[in-house]
């Protein structure tokens, strides 16, 4: 007797389940919770779960006469390659994702972006500036300019607003980004000031915090400028130890400066100083000031540009799925109808800016640059746009 | 050429005084228990977390005393961080190595045991601190000082001065001591020792006392050196730092101490003048060389067994 009454609910639950699921679209989250930058997996989440509410709250999201309720699923990456890569899958097979947002290093996007791929699901990484991502991968799209457009931006900024004629590049060269946009900044400069202008080159490995033999070289080889690529957590020491060896000159950083926790684990020491990034919290206007006052209302914190792009990011999946005009069931059909939809959106209007798909080739955005100073007061202020 | 050469020996010394503090720590316990106790990185770990929450709390205006100038924060810090760094050592001993030491368990397991304790450190501050990095407040004001060319700060100095003192200090402790020679005993035959009415766990006790505050002070000065701290920060220059005492001669307190600035100055020399990518392939190749030549390590003494 008991049994069948288990039973009898287990055929009930059983029922349940999808029937509910028909009226839900699931979206993966493949980001950092734990390891190196769980500050960007908070920035994601922080970001994805304010627009969630935004959208269940006012009902759901329509797509053509039906309306969804969003579903996100957060996945910890583990601020690791290989654990991208599983938790793509994870999110694909187990989860059935219609689509994948994340990973947000191009450590993880890059490996992430070949299981998306490989499995046919629609990916947006918002903040991988790595060419690699998207490359060849018609489901991996990008949320933000590319390394190959942020290294040439930084050195046309060395040059005209710091006025630049050597240069020294300090970089990770176990990581896939600051070892890219080590090189694409070594080249732009190049191009520019001659062979040899940059004076030095100086490489190191992930987890290393004594930088003192490279800054020696640094130091002694006397560049105008310092391009550091690298993450929040790194560049307060780079910055420290290379005040403590003398160093005067200014430092130019990339947009991984912007995420996380910079100015509460750099102190004073890091004012003054430039970054290129995809927007700037201080000085915004319109929707994206609304966007940063609701998150700042909710989260008691500045937006960063992971949270800003992770919006964006996401926000365009969400349109390109309205576009769609309905979906099928059918998972395989519809990531793949999705990921028509999203490279066919010409016009993006997002709070990072304007944004669309070129008809051919990879899906990479055109979109312009911010450099930012880091003022007085630790804030990061809108100093100048770089457009391509 | 000249100027950068002595530049990258301060480097050197200063990065090679970390490794020597924490392979000291190695170097005690082994010497004592023939135990590698693995945890050991992780214990400079949780000195250096407990020299951020000692610090945070007398420093600024919410601090214990209100206005403590830096130095006397730093003062206070140093026996506080040795003290309560000396506790969770010691409890890891009490909790973990005594039962099984009593049980008279094959000492691998001891090993594997002081490993997983080493995640529990590690996994237990993820947990209870969360992932965030910590910024470590500044107790001195970095000075930097031009000499012909070269440029030294205080910190690097202060760090150098701290190795070499403690060096000098277990040396004495080891060497000179009535307790100090109780340790030696044991480690030359632990069997025998209590029929002498040694109390062998008191002496077990002081030398994790006297291995765990070192790692502590290391915490604490490394924290000020590169002032952010993870919860991960102590696995890799733990493991590092294990080596240079197998280099140097694992239960020698000279041959940790030498192989610690020798392993800093191999890694610091190779990225000077190599891409950093052949750092530790250099380094490990040397550190190699100089086993396969002498197995028992710079200052080590052949011994019957070994793990």
């Amino acid at each position: 007797m008991k049994r069948s009454w288990l039973l009898a609910l287990f055929l009930i639950l059983g029922l349940a389940v999808p029937a509910r699921a028909t009226d839900t679209i699931k979206l993966g989250f493949n980001i950092p919770l734990t390891g190196d930058v769980p500050d960007l997996g908070e920035s994601t989440k922080n970001a994805a779960e304010m627009l969630k509410k935004k959208i269940n709250d006012a009902g759901g999201l329509k797509v053509g006469d039906k309306t969804y309720q969003l579903d996100f699923i957060y996945e910890d990456n583990e601020s690791k390659a290989e654990s991208a890569l599983s938790t793509a899958r994870k999110l694909i097979t187990e989860d059935d994702v219609l689509a994948i947002v994340g990973p947000q290093s191009s450590k993880q996007a890059v490996p992430a972006g070949e299981a998306s791929n490989d499995l046919k699901t629609p990916m947006m990484a918002p903040w991988s500036t790595n060419p690699n991502t998207t490359k060849d991968r018609p489901f991996v799209f990008r949320g933000c300019f590319m390394d190959t457009f942020q290294g040439p931006v930084a050195a046309k900024f060395a040059t005209e607003e710091l006025k630049a004629k050597k240069a020294a590049v300090l970089y990770d060269i176990a990581s896939d980004y600051p070892k890219g946009l080590a090189e694409d900044f070594k080249a732009a400069f190049e191009k520019m000031h001659g062979p040899g202008s940059v004076v030095a080159f100086e490489t190191f490995t992930t987890k290393d915090v004594d930088f003192s033999a490279q800054l020696t070289n640094i130091v002694k080889a006397n560049p105008d400028v310092l391009f550091v690529p690298q993450y929040y957590n790194e560049v307060p020491l780079i910055v420290k130890q290379a005040k403590a060896m003398g160093f005067d000159k200014p430092l130019l950083g990339s947009d991984s400066w912007g995420s996380g926790d910079l100015m509460g684990l750099c102190g004073d020491d890091c004012k003054g100083y430039y970054f290129v990034t995809h927007y700037a919290a201080a000085g915004a206007k319109g929707k994206t000031k609304e966007f940063i006052d609701e998150y700042t209302k909710t989260y008691k914190k500045t937006p960063d540009d992971v949270a800003a792009l992770t919006w964006d990011g996401t926000n365009l999946v969400l349109q390109a799925i309205q576009s769609m005009g309905k979906l099928s069931g059918d998972m395989a059909k519809d990531r793949e109808a999705l990921m028509k939809a999203m490279s066919g959106i010409t016009q993006f209007h997002g709070i990072t800016g304007d944004l669309s798909y070129p008809a051919t080739g990879d899906h990479n955005p055109i979109k312009c640059a911010v450099v930012v100073k880091i003022d007085q007061a630790g804030k990061f202020g809108f100093f100048r746009s770089v457009c391509p | 050429m000249l100027q950068s050469l002595i530049q990258n020996v301060l480097n050197a010394l200063q990065w090679g005084s970390f490794y020597s503090l924490i392979a000291l720590g190695y170097c005690l316990v082994y010497g004592v228990l023939m135990l590698i106790n693995f945890a050991h990185g992780d214990i400079f770990m949780v000195g250096a977390y407990i020299a951020f929450f000692v610090c945070s709390f007398f420093l600024g205006k919410y601090g214990l005393i209100g206005g403590l100038p830096g130095w006397m924060v730093l003062a206070l810090a140093v026996p506080l961080t040795m003290l309560l760094t000396a506790v969770v050592g010691v409890t890891l001993e009490r909790v973990a190595y005594r039962p099984l030491r009593r049980k008279g368990v094959n000492r691998l397991y001891v090993v594997i045991t002081a490993l997983m304790c080493g995640l529990i450190l590690e996994n237990g501050n993820l947990a209870l601190l969360g992932a965030s990095r910590r910024s470590f407040p500044t107790l001195i004001s970095t000075k930097v000082f031009h000499i012909g060319g070269v440029v030294v700060t205080n910190m690097k100095l202060t760090v150098i001065g701290v190795a070499i003192l403690s060096f000098l200090l277990l040396q004495i402790v080891v060497n000179r001591t009535k307790i100090g020679m109780a340790m030696r005993a044991i480690s030359y035959d632990r069997f025998a020792v209590p029929l002498m009415g040694i109390p062998v766990d008191t002496v077990i006790v002081f030398t994790f006392v006297l291995g765990s505050a070192f790692a502590g002070l290391a915490g604490l000065f490394f924290a000020m050196t590169y002032p952010v701290l993870d919860p991960y920060m102590g696995a890799l220059i733990g493991w590092k730092a294990f080596i240079a005492a197998v280099v140097g001669g694992i239960g020698s307190i000279p041959g940790a101490f030498a192989g610690g600035f020798l392993l800093g100055f191999v890694e610091i020399m190779v990225v000077a003048f190599f891409p950093s990518t052949f750092r530790d392939l250099i380094a490990f190749t040397i550190l190699l060389l100089i086993l396969s030549i002498r197995p028992t390590g710079l200052f080590g003494v052949a011994q019957r067994t070994k793990i």
